[in-house]
């Protein structure tokens, strides 16, 4: 595993010198622009920690509550109306997206998925432009759902900040393992912190939250080490 | 001044908070009559001050003008209370006209501080018919978690009696205002301190929680928000949304929110004193009596 070095705190507009890539091509992430006046150095967009994970790949860890959709993420949302084919989807961002009934698998003109105001989504992104809604779809490039769709009523939707939602999405990170050896729950994580989780009893939701709560506010270094005692 | 986007709370959240109350629980783990962590914290300034309920966090600013009074009422100074709901807050108030939301939480706010006469108006008053103060609350949300009317009630207030107004002199002809160095600043004179108390209603008054965060506020049926002082005197109620409650329940209710009323009323004072204490050792006072 490939432990992420934190290089300090950062404001928007702050060059970044000494970049230490292998084989002079660096990988940025959200946060960082490349400097145009001076092509070896990087500025940052947001304020935050900035990360670097070897051997070439740098970002900003913020804790921004505001999703800003991007083209391709995997996104929770709350079906907010309902009208002819189209469905608005409240994704977190500064307009609701929009999903067509049609992009559901094996949906055509005359089978359309039941879909209510309230209902919680999984989708996944296909477009994402300043300008314009972001357009949600529920299959893949095949036409097939794969793990997208409506999701049942029993969960419950909380929100995480997205700093939280990139610590657990990350495959090495051991707190959702951890916590799933203790209770079974099934649980989806959409990047714009919008999670949905279910559980046999209310309690373990409310612990999972607490966990998350707790999570928040520690380093990627110290969920390891607390899970690391709970074994 | 903002617009409320209609903002919908999926059913899977309505569902698992209406499960679990039915269980007698509630999702942060609070008792029905509990209250989230009040802490006040006064600025620099006179008047300015920050308070937060849990997570809600509400910041207040008292300033004051001297103004010809009103017409109808010559020999009192003028109150104005400002409740500014915007984006900051939460990303569902937009900019733009004033909401229903907005103006309802005004009004109880007047209601509770200005209409319950808690701040004295005829110490206001400078010379009749000519000058009074005017005394102007701005109180604006920096999160939203629910209960904003609480919060800013209490931060309305403390800021109120938290605030200094310069001293005034009149020479027969001229109104001369004299800074903090050449007179001591004069604190606002306050009768008593109503607070406002609320409550969210679920199931037809079966479940009754009090001080609601932002996803029980939007769930529930109907809330009850009381103003009330220490001293148990009614200073305003408001019953909104729709739930059948019998008169039992308000009053019963109303016990209850007059015993917090009691505990939110000391840790104001309490806080306001420290920090005036605080204030007048402070070395800029100090400085002020040796350069003079």
């Amino acid at each position: 595993m490939v432990a992420s070095t934190d290089l300090g705190f950062f404001l928007p507009g702050e060059v970044i010198k000494d970049i230490e890539s292998k084989d002079k091509y660096t990988i940025i992430g959200p946060g960082l622009r490349r400097n145009e006046e001076d092509p070896n150095s990087l500025v940052a967009t947001q304020a935050g920690r900035l990360t670097f994970r070897a051997p070439n790949t740098y970002w900003i860890e913020s804790r921004r509550n505001r999703y800003i959709p991007k083209k391709g993420d995997l996104v929770v949302g709350v079906v907010t109306k309902k009208s002819g084919d189209i469905l608005k989807v409240d994704i977190g961002c500064a307009e609701f997206a929009w999903l067509s009934l049609l992009a559901f698998e094996g949906s055509t003109k005359k089978m359309k998925p039941n879909v209510n105001v309230g209902d919680l989504i999984y989708a996944k992104l296909l477009n994402a432009h300043k300008e314009m809604e972001p357009e949600l779809v529920c299959v893949d490039q095949y036409y097939k759902s794969g793990r997208l769709g409506v999701l049942p009523n029993e969960g419950v939707l909380i929100n995480i900040t997205l700093r939280l939602t990139h610590t657990l999405l990350n495959a090495e990170n051991p707190l959702l393992r951890t916590m799933a050896k203790k209770f079974p729950y099934e649980i989806v994580i959409g990047v714009n912190g919008k999670v949905w989780i279910k559980a046999n009893q209310a309690k373990d939701v409310l612990t999972l939250c607490k966990a998350f709560e707790a999570a928040e506010l520690e380093s990627e270094k110290s969920i390891i080490e607390a899970c690391r005692q709970h074994k | 001044m903002s617009h409320v986007r209609k903002t919908i709370i999926s059913n899977a959240e309505k569902l698992f908070l209406v499960k679990n109350l039915t269980e007698w629980k509630r999702l942060d783990g609070r008792a029905f009559d509990e209250f989230r962590d009040l802490e006040i914290q006064f600025g620099k300034d006179w008047g300015s001050c920050f308070v937060s309920l849990g997570k809600t966090k509400v910041l207040a600013q008292v300033s004051c003008e001297l103004q010809l009074p009103k017409a109808s009422r010559p020999s009192e100074g003028i109150l104005s209370i400002n409740l500014e709901l915007n984006t900051m807050g939460d990303p569902n108030f937009q900019v733009g006209r004033q909401s229903e939301l907005n103006s309802q939480l005004n009004r109880l706010l007047e209601k509770c501080i200005y209409d319950s006469k808690a701040v004295d108006l005829e110490s206001l008053c400078v010379k009749m018919n000519e000058k009074v103060w005017s005394i102007r609350v701005d109180v604006n949300l920096l999160n939203h978690e629910g209960n904003i009317l609480d919060c800013a009630s209490i931060a309305a207030l403390a800021a109120l009696a938290h605030f200094r107004r310069p001293d005034v002199s009149c020479d027969g002809m001229e109104f001369k205002i004299h800074s903090i160095k050449e007179r001591d600043p004069i604190p606002t004179v306050i009768h008593h301190y109503p607070v406002c108390i609320s409550y969210a209603i679920f199931s037809g008054g079966k479940f009754i929680v009090a001080d609601p965060t932002l996803l029980e506020e939007r769930v529930a049926e109907a809330f009850l928000s009381v103003g009330l002082n220490a001293y148990k005197e009614l200073c305003g109620l408001h019953l909104g949304g729709k739930a059948e409650l019998s008169t039992d329940i308000i009053l019963e209710t109303t016990n209850k929110a007059s015993k917090r009323a009691g505990c939110v009323v000391e840790i104001i004072k309490a806080a306001v004193e420290k920090d005036t204490n605080d204030k007048w050792v402070s070395t800029d006072y100090f400085n002020r009596f040796i350069f003079n």
